[in-house]
Order: C-alpha cells, then sequence, then structure tokens
C-alpha cells in the first residue's frame, strides 16, 4: 500500500491531450494493493491508454468483480462510474449496462479467481455474445486477498509459497476465448508496459468483444521460486509475437519499425491497427491457428503475449440484437408506450 | 338414478395425453362458453413433460362469476386410458362421462352412479381423415362438437371464433367447421340431448377480457417502459419472457429504421440474467427478469446488492410448487419469505402481489417505476395458477397522461449548478438517496458502486458509524416504501363482525367465493387483501380492531402470516392459520370448511387455547 497522498494540483505545464485533459485526469484513489503488485502496472497502463486515446473519463464506465484485481477499478479514471460487482459477475452487470447505453466505453477488470474459477461461466457466456467491451484479466495464478490459495489458472506443478504444489490442469482464458468467439484476443505482462498500453488502446477501440489476460505477479503470495507466475519466471519465459499500435487515422510506416513484418488492418469504425510482428510466420488472423501456437509453446514452458488473435470488423452484441443507435436508457413513454388506443386492441382482441 | 342438473354453473374436466393438440381444442370449448355470456374460469393441470404424460383441462362453468376452483367435477371427457380409472372416480354421483367408445370398454370400468356417454369418436375421424396427425387433431375437433350439442352450446359462436382464428386461411375454416359437424351429427342422430347440466346464453361478461397472467405482466413490462430483459427458461414463467418478446417485436420498433427498443437476452444461467438486469438498471434502463423458485434462490446474493447498492430491479416470480425442483408445474405461494428477506445479512425487499392478469399487467408496469423511485429491488409474486391459465378479467387501461416515474436522478445540470451529490445520504428525510447515470458530467457525480460498505458519499468506509447511518436510512427507504406500494383492499362485513380475513394473490376469486358461502351460514367476515409488503398502516389497524384474523394462503409455513407476525409484532394467538399447499389451486369448498370448522371449535375467539391454535 502506498501512504502517500498524491497532491490535488497538477502542475501548470503538465502536457494536455486532444481532449484538454493531462494524464493525472484519468488517475483515481491512492492504491492499497502491496508495493510492486503488477495490478498497479495495469491500472497506469489502463490511464496511459485512455489518456493517449483522448477518451474523456466519464464516458468510460469501469466493471469489476471481486479480488484484488476487481479493486483497482478505484484506482484509476475517478471521474468514471465504477461498479465493484458481485464475485464472478462482472460479466453479466456489464452486459447489462453495454444494453442500457451503448454509447459509453465499457471497461471490465477481473481476476483469475473471478474469471476462472467462481465466474467462468459469465466470462464464457459475454465472450459468445460479443459484449463490446476490453475486458482485461489481472492473472496472478493466486487468490491474493484470502492469502495465497491457488486459483484455476495456476500451473500443474507451480508451488504455492507455503510449498504445496499444484495438481490440477490450468484454465487457460486465452484459449478458452479463442474458443469461444472473442474478436480481440491478446496476452500480456503487467512488467512489459510498452507491449501492455498499445493492446489496451486496441481493445478499447476493438469493436466486439476483446480480451486481454495479463499476467500480474502477487508480490505477496506468488513471487517465489517454483512459482510460473512470478516476475522472474515470466521475463525468462516471454515469448513476445508482436508489438501493436493503435491509431485513429492511417499514419505513415516510420523507419523504427523496419525490423519484421509490418501489416496495419482497419477496423470496423475506420480506426487503424498497425502490428508489428516479431515472429513473421505468425498470423494473427487464424483463430485456431493462434490456439495451436500458444499451446506448442505452454508446452514448452513459454509465454506467448502479443496481440494473438483479431477479427477487426468484428461487430457486437447490439449488431445482433438490432438494437436502436439511440442509447436505450434514454428513451421515453414517447419511444416506449404503445398508449391506451394499442390497448384497447389488445384488450378486443383477448375477448 | 340421481343426475346432476345445472344450468351454468358445473365443472367438466376433459382427461388428455400431452402433446395430442387438446389443448387448443379446450380452449375453444372455454371460449364458445364465454361468447354466450357465461364466465368460465379454465385451469391447466399439466405434467412437467412434452409428449405422452397425462394432462387435464377443468373448466368450471359459473354464470356467478365465480372464477377461482371449485372441486368436484359434474362432467369428465375421459380421453385418456391411462388415467382411465382415477378420471372415472373423480366424477360426483349423478356426474356425466363421456369417452370414445370405438373400442369396448368392459363394464367393471365404469360406475353405477354416473351416466355414460359414449361417442365413436376415433371411428368417426378415422372413416373421415387418413393422415394420421389430421386424425388426432379432429377427434379433438369432433368431441366438442359432440359436447356442444349435449350442453347445448351454441354453433354460431363457434363459427365466429374459427373466422377469427383462421382469417385469410378458409381451408382450415371449413375443415374445422366440418370436423365440429361431423361430433354434432353424431350426437343429433344418436343420442338424447340436453343433458342435465347445460349451457344457457346470458350477459356476465360484460366487456371483461380472457387471458393469462404472464402475458399480462409482459404487457405491464412494454407500458411500464422496460427495455431490457433477462431471463433463464424455467416454468412456470418461461412464457412472460416470451410474451415480452412478441409484444416488443409488434410496439416496439423504430418505424423510420426497423431497429428495436428493446434488448432481450436469453442467459446462461439466472446468475446472469438478474446481473444483467442490475448492470441495466445500474446505467438507467428498466429491466426486468421472470422466474421461479429455483431461479430466485440462485439470484439471491445480486437481489442482496441490489439491496445495499441501491439499484432498481424487476423481478416477476411466477410461483410454482417447492422446495427445490418441487411441483414444477403446480401452483403454490410459498416464495413469500425467501423473496421479502432474500440474501445474507438484514435485507427487506417490495413485494407485489397481482390477484389476476389485471393486476399482473398493473403491478408490472408499477413495479418498473416502484424500483427506479425506490432504488431497489421490486417483485411482482405472481404464480402459476394466475400466471398459465387464462382468466377472465377486468380489460386493461393504461392513463397515457403518466409519465414514467425515473426517481431521484440528477442531471448535469444540477450538478453543474454545483448541488451536493451525496450518493448515499438522506437529503429528503424520505430515507432514498439522489443517484447519477454512468456518462453525466466530465467532472461531476461520478461514484464508485460496491456491494461493501460506504459512508454516505459512497467512500468505502468500514466505521461503524457509517454502516449505521446507511442501515439506518434503508429502513427509513423501505417504510416510504409502505406509503407508495399498491394498497390493500378491504372488504367490510354485511353485518358487524370481529372477525378477519386476510389474503392475497391467486387466492382472491376462491375467497371471495367463500365469503357468500360463509354468509349463507350466518358468518360474517371482513376481509382484507394485501396487494403488497412492506405492510400499509392499516393493515395492522384492521388486525387490531378484529378479535381473530385468518390468514389464507398457499403454502404449508403460512408465510405471510409469519411475515405479518413479524414485521408488525402481532401475537401469533391472533392470527389463524388456514394453509391450502397440495399444489391445485384453493377452493371456496376448502376455505369454507376450514374457517367455519375452526369458528365451531369454539364461540370465543379470545379464549383460544394452545391445543385448538395448533389444530387451526
Amino acid at each position: 500500500m502506498t501512504y502517500i497522498t498524491k497532491p490535488r494540483l497538477h502542475h501548470p505545464t503538465l502536457q494536455t491531450n486532444k481532449v484538454g485533459y493531462t494524464r493525472r485526469d484519468y488517475e483515481g484513489r491512492v492504491s492499497t494493493l502491496c508495493a510492486g503488485c503488477g495490478h498497479d502496472s495495469i491500472s497506469a497502463a489502463i490511464i496511459q491508454a485512455c489518456w493517449e486515446l483522448n477518451i474523456e473519463p466519464h464516458r468510460v464506465a469501469k466493471l469489476s468483480g471481486i479480488g484484488c484485481s476487481s479493486k483497482t477499478p478505484d484506482y484509476f479514471l475517478g471521474a468514471s462510474h465504477g461498479f465493484n460487482t458481485v464475485h464472478g459477475r462482472m460479466p453479466s452487470v456489464l452486459t447489462g449496462a453495454n444494453l442500457a447505453n451503448r454509447d459509453l466505453l465499457y471497461l471490465g477488470v477481473s481476476g483469475d479467481g473471478d474469471s476462472a474459477s467462481i465466474g467462468l461461466g459469465q466470462f464464457a457466456n459475454a465472450m459468445r455474445r460479443g459484449v463490446k467491451m476490453a475486458y482485461i484479466v489481472e492473472n496472478n495464478g493466486v487468490y491474493g486477498l484470502t492469502k495465497g490459495q491457488f486459483s484455476a489458472t495456476a500451473d500443474r506443478g507451480s508451488k504455492s509459497k507455503k510449498g504445496v504444489t499444484n495438481t490440477d490442469s490450468p484454465i487457460d482464458l486465452v484459449g478458452l476465448a479463442l474458443q469461444l468467439g472473442a474478436t480481440y484476443v491478446a496476452r500480456a505482462f503487467s512488467g512489459d508496459k510498452e507491449q501492455l498500453v498499445p493492446l489496451i488502446k486496441g481493445a478499447i477501440g476493438h469493436g466486439g468483444a476483446a480480451f486481454i489476460d495479463v499476467i500480474s505477479p502477487c508480490v505477496a503470495f506468488n513471487n517465489h521460486n517454483g512459482s510460473t507466475k512470478s516476475y522472474d519466471y515470466v521475463r525468462q519465459h516471454n515469448e513476445s509475437v508482436s508489438r501493436i499500435d493503435f491509431m485513429p487515422q492511417r499514419s505513415e510506416i516510420t523507419a523504427e519499425y523496419a525490423s519484421g513484418d509490418v501489416i496495419e488492418v482497419e477496423q470496423h469504425d475506420g480506426t487503424f491497427l498497425r502490428l508489428r510482428k516479431v515472429d513473421t510466420s505468425y498470423d494473427p488472423s487464424k483463430r485456431y491457428e493462434a490456439l495451436s501456437y500458444m499451446n506448442d509453446h505452454h508446452e514448452r514452458g513459454e509465454i506467448v503475449t502479443g496481440l494473438l488473435y483479431l477479427d477487426p470488423l468484428a461487430l457486437d452484441l447490439h449488431a445482433s440484437l438490432n438494437t436502436s443507435h439511440l442509447p436505450l436508457n434514454s428513451m421515453q413513454e414517447k419511444e416506449l408506450c404503445p398508449g391506451s388506443k394499442v390497448l384497447s386492441k389488445i384488450n378486443e382482441s383477448l375477448r | 338414478m340421481k343426475q346432476i342438473e345445472a344450468i351454468n354453473d358445473f365443472v367438466i374436466k376433459f382427461a388428455n395425453v400431452n402433446g395430442s393438440g387438446s389443448a387448443s381444442a379446450n380452449e375453444l370449448f372455454a371460449k364458445a362458453i364465454l361468447r354466450m355470456g357465461v364466465p368460465v374460469s379454465p385451469r391447466n393441470i399439466f405434467p412437467s413433460n412434452i409428449q405422452g404424460l397425462p394432462t387435464w383441462y377443468e373448466v368450471r362453468v359459473t354464470e356467478q362469476g365465480h372464477l377461482g376452483r371449485r372441486g368436484g367435477i359434474d362432467m369428465m371427457v375421459a380421453m385418456n386410458p391411462q388415467t382411465w380409472d382415477a378420471d372415472v372416480a373423480e366424477l360426483e354421483p349423478g356426474g356425466y362421462l363421456f369417452y370414445d367408445n370405438t373400442r369396448p370398454i368392459p363394464q367393471s370400468k365404469f360406475r353405477d352412479d354416473i351416466h355414460v356417454l359414449g361417442v365413436p369418436l376415433t371411428e368417426i375421424s378415422n372413416t373421415n381423415y387418413s393422415d394420421p396427425r389430421q386424425r388426432q387433431l379432429f377427434k379433438n375437433i369432433i368431441y366438442i362438437g359432440a359436447l356442444s350439442v349435449l350442453l347445448e352450446i351454441e354453433i354460431a359462436v363457434f363459427k365466429k371464433l374459427f373466422e377469427e382464428q383462421y382469417i385469410g386461411k378458409e381451408l382450415l375454416l371449413e375443415s374445422n367447421m366440418k370436423a365440429l359437424n361431423l361430433g354434432r351429427d353424431y350426437v343429433l342422430k344418436n343420442m338424447s340431448y340436453p343433458l342435465g347440466i347445460c349451457v344457457k346464453r346470458c350477459d356476465n361478461v360484460g366487456n371483461k377480457i380472457f387471458t393469462d397472467g404472464n402475458s399480462a405482466a409482459a404487457l405491464g413490462c412494454v407500458y411500464g417502459g422496460a427495455t431490457v430483459a433477462a431471463w433463464y427458461p424455467i416454468t412456470p414463467s418461461s412464457s412472460v419472457p416470451e410474451a415480452f418478446q412478441k409484444y416488443c417485436d409488434k410496439y416496439r420498433n423504430d418505424p423510420s429504421t426497423g431497429q428495436h427498443r428493446f434488448a432481450i437476452i436469453q442467459a446462461e444461467d439466472e446468475l446472469a440474467s438478474i446481473g444483467i438486469v442490475v448492470g441495466a438498471g445500474w446505467n438507467g434502463a428498466r429491466a426486468f427478469t421472470a422466474t421461479s423458485g429455483p431461479g430466485i434462490s440462485l439470484m439471491t446474493e445480486f437481489i442482496g446488492l441490489a439491496y445495499f447498492a441501491e439499484i432498481p430491479v424487476t423481478i416477476i416470480n411466477v410461483q410454482r410448487g417447492g422446495p427445490s425442483t418441487g411441483m414444477p408445474t403446480r401452483t403454490q405461494q410459498s416464495d413469500i419469505l425467501c423473496c421479502a428477506y432474500a440474501s445474507h445479512g438484514d435485507t427487506k425487499h417490495v413485494l407485489l402481489l397481482p390477484e389476476d392478469p389485471y393486476e399482473c399487467f398493473e403491478h408490472s408496469a408499477k413495479a418498473l417505476d416502484l424500483a427506479d423511485r425506490l432504488q431497489t429491488p421490486v417483485f411482482v409474486m405472481t404464480d402459476l395458477d394466475i400466471g398459465m391459465n387464462q382468466r377472465l378479467s377486468r380489460p386493461f387501461d393504461w392513463d397515457d397522461a403518466h409519465v414514467f416515474d425515473h426517481g431521484k436522478v440528477m442531471t448535469a445540470e444540477e450538478l453543474e449548478a454545483g448541488k451536493d451529490f451525496g450518493r448515499y445520504k438522506d437529503v429528503d428525510g424520505d430515507g432514498i438517496p439522489w443517484r447519477t447515470l454512468p456518462g453525466t458530467h466530465p467532472t461531476k457525480g461520478s461514484y464508485f458502486t460496491r456491494g461493501t460498505t460506504r459512508d454516505p458519499y459512497a467512500r468505502y468506509s468500514e466505521r461503524g458509524a457509517d454502516y449505521m447511518y446507511n442501515m439506518d436510512r434503508l429502513q427509513k427507504k423501505f417504510k416510504t416504501a409502505a406509503q407508495i406500494v399498491p394498497a390493500p383492499v378491504l372488504r367490510k362485513s354485511h353485518k358487524p363482525s370481529k372477525i378477519g380475513v386476510i389474503y392475497y394473490g391467486s387466492t382472491s376469486p376462491s375467497m371471495l367465493e367463500a365469503f357468500e358461502l360463509l354468509e349463507k351460514e350466518g358468518i360474517h367476515l371482513n376481509g382484507l387483501r394485501l396487494r403488497a409488503f412492506p405492510f400499509a398502516d392499516v393493515v395492522e389497524e384492521f388486525i387490531h380492531d378484529q378479535d381473530l384474523v385468518f390468514v389464507v394462503e398457499q403454502n404449508r409455513d403460512a408465510q405471510m402470516r409469519t411475515l405479518l407476525i413479524n414485521e408488525l409484532e402481532i401475537d401469533p394467538a391472533h392470527l389463524i392459520k388456514v394453509l391450502h399447499y397440495d399444489g391445485t389451486p384453493i377452493t371456496a369448498r376448502f376455505i369454507h370448511a376450514a374457517i367455519r370448522d375452526r369458528l365451531k371449535q369454539s364461540d370465543s375467539p379470545k379464549k383460544t387455547s394452545k391445543k385448538s391454535k395448533e389444530l387451526a
């Protein structure tokens, strides 16, 4: 936990973005997580991504479940409405919120216990439905708030801080997201901000269900030798397939991107993603190849990170339901109530 | 031999096989009688099955308009060999047994004290139709035709009903009329008619409508402005969202774009259903789910969140027999306590208690207003008896001047003007705080919603004083609720009496009939029909004004009585249980006997001994 209170006043020279906000305007309350927690780095990456994307903070709704990760929405975007729901059920609440007002951006923050254990069903079904959201799992393989029990993403054979070996197979949320129809699937590491910030930007700009699994070491309970989710282990086994940039408009490819393959993909709303391949043989447009690539590397103990799959033209649940372009929560009697004349006709049909 | 004689006052029961197409024929029968101006009250008694198991359709023909189940069967249409023995046994002495005599049935299978009416239905059908499915379906219409002669139901009303049903499908109209006449002709040629029981045109239906509570509740949600519905299939509530979909398809499309002004999600389970509703309610859309007992059990965690975080939620609970899977296709009022106090910790919820389709419509629309006004879950506590049976009811009405009550939602202008916003602060003295919707203002009015304790400004707090402020405010809000929920309906006794009856929901029609039966014996009772929880002050006054109060309900544990005792601190000896819980709808005969017998036990109800209390 950080005890230093942040000053309220901003430095006058602090740079503002196109909508007139400084980076500090995207911050939240002081984090109550442990010093060095990977989750705080993810909060910082979210702040950075939203500032760079010129999003007005109040146009974001941030939702979470229960757990350390789910506490974090209090620590970023203080001017946004947040909802810390119940354990494992953030996806349904986010779905309902999204249906009510399609004009806001929805950020779902969850943990491995929240999404892979208690909330696996809701995670799966939100992906299936294609709810437009950026769904971020802060994955540390343990239950932090209850002091270090294994979660369902802990690798078989990994050791807990107390020395217990996990004998259950892990649930791979990235694999599930790929199978279940998510249209933007990525894995990242909280210790690699350069990779994470663009991935979050891409997820927020995506037209359908975007999922990022961020390996985020728990310094208190899962950062020891024998853990496969420690800072050291992830750094040593990280296999990045790509680096991306999210761009509101197409821009010229500059020299600094010269190495590797560079692809630009236009998205549903005219924005672009520029993908710099680290492994030139990797094709992120193939859902099942992505799955197999990831599984092959996992067998070798490697963690594949980067944008693993993308359907740039994906549409969302509102498109499937053909809902009005006007937010449902803005409609009144005129739009919604058929009135007494229609009711008389209905009565007549029931006689 | 005795013969039951009655005009416009009898019960006919159809014993069929599930999936044989009998439902629409039986409904046609009921509607034909209605069109002759004679009230009917039909009930489906069906199994948890799609095809093959026995199913019954019981029609009470009641010129007096007694819409409760009567009990006792005057005529049996025995179309199901599986249940033959029980069906024959159920008939009142002097009653009528109508059956298909194509194949001979041994004499031992009949009774000496009933009138047997055999019509070779299968033979007539097979002679006239060759397609197996047609043979089955038209056999149903043939028996309706035969019955129409025996009971003197006018052929013209059938013709009219077919015409309405088969607009533009003249072929179907003709073939149905043909089948109807096959049955009629057989009876006209071979049997004596009418029977001792028959139908005679009268004018007691008036402008009433004939519909089921689930459709009515769905329509109420359309009129009440619900835009998001999330649900998981469960009997007996599934037809609520299905009807909502049907009405929305018709009345909720943007005329210029064809886009929908609604979103319906069939969720993966009840947890997700209520979660979607919570999310939509939090974000300012009117949302509801419909479910039954097992679904409520699953939803309780979210119900607690919605109570504590103060989020509008509407839940239509079509109650069925519990506990556990219980009796999925039978009726009960046994979720009262589990809904009133749903979820862990100190929680209390608003319940609305509709008595018929009219109130299913009215209360569902009202629930959406109340949920927004009170920022809390509101339950519409209907049941299978009202929900899945067509019932004669007052026509729906709607005031076009009605404006949706969105409750206390602070606007961007108010925030901009500097109005203080404390999400959980009681600024108006009614316990109801103000809320803001996400996205309202760039810098003001945002807050963090959570199920953990917080201070009046929504900041996380585990301070005892903050916690108590919040819990006490919620209590105050509940008191406010008691003043704005539908008020109870008082029915004063015709002669002075100090004995009262409290009842609610689907018990209503049987209770009204029981009042009449009891009055004939000189027993006069004051009635109070509850329409909501929390209880308005008049409920307590009513109880205190009586020497003794019967509480009539359809569950084993006297749940409403418990709620009254607990919430109003009533002496339990003052409230006498009248409980019906076998899964069939409560009858006037049952209520009448229970109250009469209890009053016989002691002339002085005040001196009730412990023993007699237990007997009650």
